[in-house]
């Protein structure tokens, strides 16, 4: 070539080609436009099926009726009756292969989540019947007086009170 | 601990997932490319408008661009919590968003700097090569010969008319690099003023907002470097001179006055410029009104009122316009007003960025920003007070290498 | 006469053009795109929240966190709840400690630094909980800002984050004007509601719904009359969040207030 000044252009191209080529070997081939179009769909469609796979932790309480008859039937017909089993005793997962036994959570906290009582009328909250956390026998574990499984029959194991 | 929640203080109600999550590296990024595409304008406004006093500070801000270009995407690679998928933004670029094109803007920016640059030097590596060539002597002469030949990209030619259609090059390369580097910055403020969900983002000035304060930020430093640069040539001059016995008046001279002040009138307009748009932004807002109000008030005449209205407006932007508008501008005032200039347009990219997360999408918290001094960590490091130095400091490392290879100043030996 | 140059630059020529291949050029293809686009999408997957009956209770954050693997004691929340109390004399004080995971259990409200705000019972005008979570907007603009279309949205309406393209910049994080979105703390890469998307295709309903004790949280397929949660949103007074901001969210609520934030 004649002219020296389109030297740098040369350049600028093959760092172009370098970078096109770098673009055909690294982008996975299932991306581009997808259903929702360029501005909302531009992605690698397999990330959808990744995000299907992922495993799932709380499988309902369904599951634990046939070998924990005895409780569903105390629940069934409780105010508690709507507290999905996994709220209080965790994530089924795989139970009762993996973990083999679940948590049996005593503490005062949970109950509080609905039972600290808050006078908020504009909520269902405020119709639950609750308690100041601070002076209802703050040392007591709940159980110790209530079945959780049907807080209206006292507990049934309940300890003889000091 | 969760990103974002080493620096950043809530008050009142803040939503859980909210942090600063732009933070220092990010208030650095607008501030580095501001000083890359003002540095451009300022040689530019040798080679195509023909400012001809400006021919000695017009080389020396180009390779500064070039110097500062690098630093650009610093801050990015170091806010990046995935930096080595840096290169996902060329591979599926998703043009809906205003930070995919940057890479490429960048790139085309940098392509067009590094032309210039070689037109302009390119007389200067053949002269070197065949020099080297001829009288070198070692392995590091070897080396450097072979460097200075690679870097001819085999255009050998250097009669007259060559270097001539290189002056025209020149030309037509600052002409176009001028808006390349006005839609770089431009673009910067566009990556803001684009979120709808930030109140004191969105505005379709701040792309205006940001070219201008680049432009100014850019000369102040230019000026500044200039100045330190020439001092420092003068020292090691009369050093030289001393120890060779030469005579005084072979010694290189410092800072040119006159250039100075010349490039300190430029200066001013662009400042001018700015501040009108910035006040123009924060009346028209205190003026509608509108829902965001609220917060943006208590933001801006409350929690940040000593970052904008003290360091920004007040040190930064007043008491420099005072200093530089004086006649009879000293050199000592104009390091003095560049210095504070440089210091109001980082407070202004402070504000804006950090400003901007200073309070809740809620409209009803704030978030106080406390930047990382002493690194605990990797990410503090990385987004804290070392960061933010390393990015600063990094422009005057590699313009130290480059002038090594092309000199910024016109050369007393003869190859 | 063919020089050490020219061969060179030819030899160079040929070579770069067989390695460059025509598919690297290609950005998308317009016809797949309209094929892709003719099938009409029969799933809309929608949200709605009765505020009447959330008490606050956090179960469904709790839940969310375990099902869908956020670091437990991580302040970040997929979904979370809000307390709003308005005072008899206008002030609303607003709180999420711990984003509601373990409920709220006091009556203290949580104002970050500047403290802990007890209101007195007689002070209370209204009081009342807003559970949030991502609103899977028809506009989403999260995915209108990603620069490297890691977030996207699928046919059937769920925004999703791809964990091995993301490159972390944050854009999507800050361009919700929700605040749904925030860092993973294992993958380092933006996270976000996914409406359970693994538990919607295989026939099950969101943890947070299958948490609720109380009905609160309700999730359906808005393209399906005779869902229930579609009869209520086409039949009964809803509204949505931050309708100003264009976005069109996805998640429907009964009983909001205008202090909601």
């Amino acid at each position: 070539m004649k002219n020296h000044v389109w030297r740098p252009l040369y350049i600028a191209l093959a760092l172009v080609a370098v970078g096109l080529v770098a673009r055909y070997l690294l982008v996975p081939p299932d991306f581009g436009v997808h259903e929702r179009g360029y501005m909302y769909g531009w992605h690698r469609k397999s990330n959808e099926k990744e995000w299907e796979a992922v495993r799932v932790k709380y499988r309902t309480g369904r599951s634990c009726i046939p070998c924990h008859r005895d409780k569903h039937d105390d629940i069934r017909n409780s105010p508690h009756a709507a507290i999905s089993c996994e709220n209080c005793h965790g994530a089924l997962l795989d139970h009762p292969k993996d973990p083999v036994s679940l948590e049996i959570n005593r503490s005062r906290s949970l109950c509080l989540r609905c039972h600290a009582r808050l006078p908020y009328k504009a909520s269902l909250r405020g119709s639950i019947k609750g308690i100041n956390p601070e002076t209802h026998y703050p040392q007591a574990e709940c159980m110790m007086c209530h079945y959780p499984h049907n807080p209206k029959r006292p507990n049934p194991k309940r300890e003889v009170r000091s | 601990m969760v990103h974002g929640e080493a620096w950043t203080l809530k008050e009142f109600f803040v939503y859980p997932n909210e942090y600063i999550y732009w933070s220092i590296q990010i208030v650095m990024y607008p501030f580095m490319t501001g000083l890359v595409a003002g540095a451009f304008v300022l040689s530019s406004l040798y080679h195509v408008f023909g400012v001809k006093q400006l021919k000695e500070i017009a080389r020396f801000s180009l390779v500064f661009s070039f110097a500062l270009l690098p630093c650009a995407p610093m801050p990015l690679l170091l806010h990046l919590q995935q930096p080595l998928r840096n290169h996902h933004v060329l591979m599926t670029p998703h043009f809906t968003s205003a930070i995919a094109a940057f890479g490429i803007v960048f790139l085309t920016y940098g392509m067009i700097v590094a032309s210039e640059l070689w037109f302009v030097y390119r007389g200067h590596f053949v002269a070197r090569a065949l020099h080297l060539r001829e009288n070198g002597r070692g392995v590091v002469d070897h080396l450097l010969a072979i460097l200075f030949s690679l870097l001819t990209l085999g255009a050998w030619d250097v009669g007259e008319e060559a270097l001539h259609r290189d002056e025209k090059a020149v030309k037509v390369l600052a002409g176009a690099g001028i808006p390349v580097a006005c839609f770089l910055h431009g673009y910067a403020g566009f990556i803001f003023g684009s979120v709808k969900a930030n109140a004191l983002w969105m505005t379709p000035l701040m792309p205006v907002i940001f070219i201008c304060s680049a432009v100014v930020s850019g000369i102040a430093l230019c000026i500044l470097s200039y100045v330190a640069v020439c001092q420092l040539r003068k020292l090691l001059g009369r050093r030289a001179a001393a120890r060779d016995d030469l005579s005084p008046g072979d010694e290189p001279g410092g800072a040119d006055p006159a250039i100075v002040a010349l490039t300190a009138r430029y200066l001013l307009i662009f400042l001018v410029l700015a501040i009108t748009l910035e006040l123009l932004d924060l009346i028209f807002r205190g003026y509608t009104a509108v829902k965001s109000w609220d917060i943006l008030r208590s933001v801006i005449y409350e929690k940040d009122f000593v970052k904008i209205f003290i360091l920004q407006y007040g040190l930064g932007n007043l008491v420099p316009f005072i200093l530089l508008s004086l006649p009879r501008l000293t050199i000592r005032r104009a390091v003095a007003g560049t210095l504070l200039v440089l210091l109001g347009v980082f407070m202004m990219r402070w504000n804006v960025v950090i400003g901007g997360q200073a309070f809740s999408s809620s409209f009803a918290g704030f978030m106080e920003y406390r930047l990382p001094i002493v690194p605990e960590s990797m990410e503090t490091f990385r987004e804290g007070l070392g960061g933010a130095l390393l990015v600063a400091g990094m422009p005057y490392f590699l313009f130290f290498l480059i002038s090594r290879v092309m000199p910024i100043f016109p050369s007393r030996q003869n190859y | 006469m063919i020089t050490r140059r020219t061969f060179c630059k030819q030899a160079l020529l040929v070579a770069g053009g067989t390695v460059l291949p025509l598919a690297a050029l290609e950005l998308f293809d317009p016809r797949r795109l309209l094929a892709e686009k003719e099938e009409g999408a029969k799933v809309r997957w929608v949200f709605l929240v009765d505020t009447h009956k959330c008490v606050g209770c956090g179960f469904c954050v709790k839940a969310c966190k375990i099902e869908n693997e956020i670091p437990y004691d991580a302040h970040v929340s997929r979904t979370w709840v809000e307390r709003y109390v308005v005072t008899k004399d206008g002030r609303t004080l607003i709180d999420s400690p711990g984003a509601a995971r373990d409920g709220f259990t006091s009556s203290k409200i949580d104002q970050n630094s500047a403290g802990m705000v007890e209101v007195k019972d007689e002070e209370i005008a209204k009081a009342f909980f807003v559970p949030k979570l991502c609103n899977q907007c028809d506009n989403p603009p999260c995915v209108q800002v990603c620069p490297v279309g890691a977030t996207y949205q699928t046919a059937d309406g769920v925004v999703l984050v791809d964990r091995k393209w993301c490159i972390g910049c944050g854009y999507c994080v800050m361009g919700c004007p929700y605040g749904v979105r925030f860092f993973h703390p294992v993958y380092n890469v933006a996270e976000k509601c996914t409406f359970c998307y693994h538990r919607l295709h295989k026939g099950m309903k969101t943890a947070c719904v299958d948490a609720c004790p109380f009905g609160a949280r309700q999730v359906g397929n808005l393209l399906d009359p005779d869902d229930p949660v579609t009869k209520v949103i086409t039949s009964e007074r809803v509204s949505v969040l931050k309708e100003e901001y264009g976005t069109k969210p996805q998640v429907f609520y009964l009983g909001l207030s205008m202090e909601v934030k």
